[in-house]
């Protein structure tokens, strides 16, 4: 696969110099960074050097933490979402969020799916049925759960709330999926199992997804990105990150020799 | 056995003996918490029981007029009981929209200065003495009612029920304010995070989560209402009337306090009749109160 030119023929979110403030302290210096379409991009990086500002950047949900100031652009499919036409909400619907800490509604399974759609005004139970069983099986969780859609999701193992937080984000069939962390506090199963789904969610979905997880940026993604206190060091094809860095500091992270 | 471990010995043995007088001082502490609430109850079992008796249950509680004092007195308590509950209702309604939304703005909307201002505010509130409450109502609210209604009197039950329900709203709003702050983040980043809008999350996300807090903090304020006195004697007119929104009416709590004074006979055990079902109202809400607690994740208060 040419990188290059597939970058730049279905660029779905694009930045340019971007900066994040938390007061006086900056967290993002400058990154610009075009991410592809139906692909998966890791994020990888010593702790505190900025990877979950950047992804919570992208769907601004950064801006709900007061003290945080950003300059610089991001294009969503050329769209300026800082812009003041940018309807925040209608942003986050098209780029879903997976949080680190699987944290489902103290609703029931099948209330916690459904809770997207039914914010943006599916009533229909027909369709809502629809929905929760489809996104359901899109995060490959279907089968656990299908007996249990009237329980409470807090009842259900870390992995499977992990795999809910996944189908509930598929439901409102996002365009793009930022994932931060989302299998650093499960087991290696839970772990393998959302892999693979999350090779599969490639199919229809970009994914952008931070992990601390070397061997698991290398599985599963395509593009790798390496961040350093707030700069990205570099940025290219995750068999050349890994194989062959052209920054000593990338190299020095990946074999970890550093951080 | 060396003189050093003897000596530790014996300071564990003291410090033990220590432990269990404190042990001791806090327990008699405690119970003497319970003392008072099963001698209060005792006390108004007993003496509440006799003139319900004397007077017949049915007539106590279902008649319909309370003439203590007459040649021939009556004793129907009916008009206070309904009095209680329709003031009682008619403050919730009134008092907990408002106090509901008000805990909404001030646990999730508001900011900075305007968050202290209203938390101030109805911190304030809740320190008002109710002799306050009773006199601005008395002096403000009372003439209002009489000519914008254009009744003879506007004492009685609504006057009341607008006194009452803005003496509720401060542990209305309290209550609900540190239920709604209790909300996990995570639940409300989700919500943000599938696109639905803050107005959106608070009332699909963070009110559902605390709404066993919000129920405690309602059963909080019926609880108030109920047992308010000053304040009501102030402003219902305290005649013993079938409840009716502009005449004069008679609660329970005042029914017990206006009379006390020269009561005698079977009139003042009546009255402690009276005082034995308001008691038992009490205890009642009580109960709701500690199921909605034992339900939720609030702290006691
Ligand atoms: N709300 C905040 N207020 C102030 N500083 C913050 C805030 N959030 C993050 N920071 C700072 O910004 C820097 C980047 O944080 P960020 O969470 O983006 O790092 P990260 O790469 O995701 O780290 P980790 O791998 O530990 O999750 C850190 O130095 C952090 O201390
Ligand atoms: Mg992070």
């Amino acid at each position: 696969m040419n990188a290059e030119d597939k970058q730049k023929s279905d660029t779905i979110i694009s930045t340019k110099d971007l900066n994040v403030w938390y007061d006086d302290f900056q967290a993002l210096i400058d990154v610009t960074m075009d991410i592809p379409e139906k692909s998966i991009t890791a994020l990888i990086g010593p702790s505190g050097c900025g990877k979950s500002t950047f992804l919570r950047t992208l769907n601004r949900m950064n801006d709900l933490i007061e003290s945080a100031k950003t300059t610089g652009s991001v294009l969503y499919r050329d769209q300026d979402i800082f812009h003041s036409s940018m309807e925040v909400s209608e942003l986050r619907r098209h780029i879903g969020m997976v949080f680190q800490k699987p944290n489902p509604f103290p609703m029931s399974v099948y209330d916690n799916v459904a809770y997207g759609p039914r914010t943006h005004g599916t009533k229909s139970r027909a369709k809502l049925d629809d929905i929760v069983e489809r996104s359901l099986r899109g995060a490959a969780i279907w089968d656990e759960v299908r007996d249990k859609l009237r329980q409470n999701a807090l009842g259900l193992s870390g992995g499977q709330q992990q795999r809910l937080c996944i189908a509930r984000a598929l439901a409102v069939q996002p365009d793009v999926l930022l994932m931060d962390e989302p299998t650093s506090a499960l087991d290696p199963i839970s772990t393998t199992k959302i892999e693979e789904l999350i090779l599969q969610l490639k199919e229809n979905y970009t994914i952008i997804i931070v992990t601390h997880n070397m061997q698991q940026a290398l599985r599963i993604s395509d593009g790798t990105a390496f961040f350093l206190l707030g700069d990205l060091v570099e940025y290219g094809s995750t068999d050349i990150i890994f194989s062959t860095p052209s920054d000593k500091r990338t190299e020095d992270y990946i074999t970890g020799r550093f951080g | 056995m060396t003189r050093k471990k003897q000596n530790t010995m014996q300071e564990n043995i003291k410090r033990k003996r220590v432990e269990r007088i404190i042990h001791g001082i806090f327990l008699m502490l405690g119970l003497i918490t319970v003392g008072c609430v099963l001698l209060i109850t005792i006390y108004l079992v007993v003496s509440g029981i006799p003139a319900m008796r004397t007077i017949g249950l049915k007539e106590f509680l279902l008649g319909r007029k309370w003439a203590s004092t007459a040649a021939e007195p009556k004793y129907g308590i009916l008009p206070f009981i309904l009095t209680s509950i329709y003031g009682t209702s008619g403050a919730i309604l009134l008092g907990v929209p408002v106090g509901f939304f008000a805990a909404v703005y001030i646990a999730k909307i508001a900011k900075g200065k305007i968050k202290w201002l209203l938390q101030s505010a109805v911190g304030m509130l809740a320190g008002v003495p109710s002799v306050v409450y009773g006199l601005v109502g008395m002096m403000v609210l009372v003439p209002w009612i009489r000519k914008l209604f254009k009744v003879p009197d506007g004492s009685g039950l609504l006057a009341s029920i607008i006194v009452l329900a803005v003496m509720i709203l401060p542990s209305i709003i309290k209550v609900s304010v540190t239920a709604l702050e209790a909300v996990p983040p995570e639940y409300e980043e989700a919500s943000l995070a599938l696109g639905a809008t803050p107005i959106e999350t608070y009332f699909r996300v963070s009110v559902p989560s605390a709404r066993s807090g919000i129920a405690a903090a309602v059963v909080l304020g019926v609880g108030r209402a109920i047992g308010e006195a000053m304040a009501v004697m102030m402003v219902a007119g305290n005649a013993p009337n079938m409840p009716s929104l502009f005449e004069s009416v008679r609660f329970l709590t005042t029914a017990v306090a206006s009379e006390m004074s020269y009561s005698s006979g079977l009139q003042r055990q009546a009255l402690f009749s009276i005082a034995l079902v308001l008691y038992f109202f009490i205890m009642l809400i009580n109960a709701a109160l500690n199921f909605f607690l034992k339900r939720g994740n609030v702290k006691k208060l």
